[in-house]
């Protein structure tokens, strides 16, 4: 790990155009890498050790208190209830700048969700998730413009499109393994954002679609303020009705199909299950979630243009699904809540955002495959209870 | 006919250089089955390195041959050392982890390090001087080719043909080989496997920076993006030959250089990259094993 020391440390000495020195620097990254190479040893010493006693057949001493809670119907009751409490009164407490956070919180929560039935579920390694997502909203968006579609009839049929280009995108693809998959559908995710930007007279080009409406309840209009907040329950209803899904789903027959198939193909072809109609599913069922995620976004922002889709959205989302821990519904939502709330809050930081979200990915990658830290921790713990279940 | 023969020489170059960094995604995939997403990061690293140190030395006035030199061997020293790094963080200790995670891992790698240079640099495009001298014999056909692709095409010969006598006669070429075949195997035979892993990663890195600093003073100018694409295309470039094989690599990057220039040249240039995408998805699903890729059992 010294070895990266020298390299970190004269790394950084940028020349712009004009030369200029910036020792200072310097002295800041030397000390960092130092710091970060000890903190680094130290816990793949801890994870070895970890290892270690968990093949000697010990088992860790107590469940963590998270865990005590979900299974406590005494706590877990009356906090599922205080939270359902605070969801509901959130847009009468808090400003209109916050209740729009959480609107777009909410909409990566639903992401979330939908990704993590292709990622978390079936395995599938989709980095094209933004595709569906952009199809979703120009949808609506063309739709509107055009024929002056309203929210409630575009929103299956934005679904609707999900699903059809899901199922598109996953014919060509089924028989791949995970790492192409993950560069083909990246790919696609490019070729929708281009074609977008480039065929003017069909989406209006890089200037994007402006003045859709916005959701309308029965008919009536609506200010801005009464518009938010109609959206905000929207949201939630749609989010409860997303998390409902997803958990009988991941009960039935073919949620436990894609885990099957997550875990061991050829073990899982063998059991009798068809292994392309699984991956199929999977995908045009995650496509249908990022199309209705389309349309609510382009419902909440009335504006859609390509920007709004780049490989970047994609990538957050992954993030949101791997930080929250691959395959658990709470761990989505927590994730999707950390990743889009906190740097909205600590926008001082918003360059670094990116970065951080890559040191997360590593670190939680080779620390916590299942999901990280404390709050993330029961996830993890309570993914296993849910497995062991299944 | 001359306008057919200008755009095949551009494939030609493009290709050349889609192949320096193919090589490597290529030889990382053939070891450990990974795709390496940081790799188009540490060729767009190997430019940014070759930039600067251009500049330290244009300022100390320095002739320019001697400078494309010794920023040529600076950048490739630095991009090896990153390709070793970033193995040793990111993919090291998921060896054994299923290749989800390490492909998460690798695509965070490749995050952290374009935003690293983002931020530590600028976000806009540098100009990147153009060092490579016009050669007087090449005059008569300078609105054909110009002599940078020359230059690149031919270093590319060179780097290839160093590169297969490195896999086909040395020790640790055959060590390569053998990790290949069968990690476990290799292992019991006394290879130190983690070694011939990093070795690779250092070679895929080095030929990586070689083709960055000769795009850069190609094209002229470069962002912290650029990495970015170029190792998307280059990959489709391995996949296209049949990834995991070093002549497979180099044919595929061929044929997307082609490709790409002749559909932009005859076609519309909007859809450069869309191109490269289509020939990525139909060789996937009428040859998926690539043009000259063997066709592989998938093993229990």
């Amino acid at each position: 790990m010294f070895l990266t020391f020298p390299i970190m440390v004269i790394r950084v000495n940028p020349i712009e155009k004009i030369i200029e020195w910036r020792w200072n620097n310097l002295i800041l990254v030397g000390a960092g890498s130092f710091l970060i190479s000890m903190v680094w040893r130290y816990m793949i010493e801890r994870k070895d050790y970890g290892t270690r006693k968990a093949e000697a057949g010990e088992k860790s001493d107590q469940p963590p208190l998270i865990q005590r809670v979900m299974k406590d119907k005494r706590i877990y009751t009356p906090f599922l209830i205080i939270v359902a409490l605070f969801a509901c009164i959130f847009p009468f407490v808090f400003s209109m700048y916050q209740t729009n956070i959480l609107i777009t919180a909410l909409i990566y929560v639903m992401l979330g969700l939908g990704l993590n039935i292709v990622v978390g579920l079936a395995g599938l390694l989709d980095l094209g998730y933004v595709a569906f997502y952009a199809v979703g909203a120009y949808t609506y968006a063309l739709l509107n413009y055009h024929f002056g579609l309203t929210f409630w009839m575009v929103l299956p049929i934005g679904a609707g499109m999900g699903t059809l280009f899901g199922i598109l995108l996953g014919f060509p693809v089924l028989r791949l393994r995970g790492d192409y998959l993950a560069i083909v559908t990246l790919g696609f995710g490019e070729i929708i954002r281009l074609i977008l930007e480039n065929w003017n007279e069909f989406s209006f080009g890089p200037s994007g679609i402006a003045q859709i409406s916005r959701p309308s309840f029965l008919g009536m209009d609506m200010s801005v303020h009464g518009a938010i907040i109609y959206m905000y329950y929207i949201m939630i209803a749609l989010c409860l009705f997303t998390i409902f899904f997803v958990n009988r789903l991941q009960d039935s027959r073919i949620g436990r199909a894609w885990i099957a198939l997550r875990e061991d193909e050829t073990a899982c072809q063998a059991m009798g299950i068809d292994k392309a109609k699984t991956k199929l599913t999977a995908f045009a069922l995650g496509a249908t979630w990022a199309g209705m995620g389309g349309v609510l976004f382009a419902a909440k922002t009335t504006f859609v243009n390509p920007a709004s889709f780049t490989i970047w959205e994609s990538i957050i989302i992954l993030c949101i699904v791997v930080l929250g821990g691959m395959g658990s519904i709470v761990g989505v939502i927590v994730g999707a809540l950390i990743l889009i709330l906190l740097p909205e809050y600590l926008r001082a930081f918003s360059e670094y955002r990116m970065l951080a979200f890559g040191i997360l990915l590593v670190i939680t990658m080779v620390f916590r495959p299942g999901g990280i830290v404390s709050d993330v921790r029961r996830i993890y713990q309570f993914k296993g209870t849910a497995e062991t279940k299944s | 006919m001359d306008y057919f023969l200008e755009l095949f020489l551009g494939g030609l170059t493009r290709g050349s250089i889609y192949a320096l960094i193919a090589l490597g995604y290529t030889m990382v995939y053939g070891i450990i089955e990974l795709i390496n997403f940081a790799h188009g990061e540490i060729y767009m690293i190997g430019a940014f390195t070759a930039l600067i140190v251009i500049s330290v030395l244009t300022m100390m006035g320095m002739n320019t041959l001697a400078i494309l030199v010794i920023a040529g061997v600076i950048a490739v020293i630095y991009s090896s050392a990153y390709g070793y790094t970033v193995e040793k963080i990111a993919y090291k200790p998921l060896r054994n982890a299923p290749r989800l995670s390490a492909l998460i891992s690798a695509i965070g790698m490749s995050l952290f390090l374009q935003n690293y240079v983002l931020l530590a640099q600028t976000s806009d495009f540098l100009p990147f001087p153009n060092l490579i001298p016009d050669f007087e014999f090449m005059e008569p056909y300078a609105h054909i080719i110009g002599s940078t692709d020359i230059v690149i095409v031919i270093t590319t010969a060179i780097v290839m043909i160093i590169l297969t006598f490195l896999i086909k006669f040395t020790r640790i070429g055959k060590a390569m080989r053998a990790t290949s075949q069968d990690k476990t195997m290799a292992m019991l035979t006394g290879v130190d496997v983690d070694r011939v892993i990093s070795v690779t990663f250092i070679v895929g890195s080095a030929t990586a920076a070689i083709g960055g600093v000769l795009i850069a003073s190609h094209v002229g100018m470069i962002n912290f993006y650029v990495g970015f694409i170029a190792g998307i295309k280059a990959f489709v470039a391995a996949v296209l030959g049949g990834i995991g094989s070093i002549p497979g690599a180099v044919l595929g990057s061929f044929v997307l250089g082609w490709t790409e220039s002749f559909a932009t040249g005859y076609i519309s240039s909007d859809y450069e990259d869309v191109f490269a995408f289509l020939i990525l998805v139909f060789i996937l699903i009428f040859r998926p094993a690539g043009i000259l890729g063997r066709s592989e059992r998938h093993r229990v």
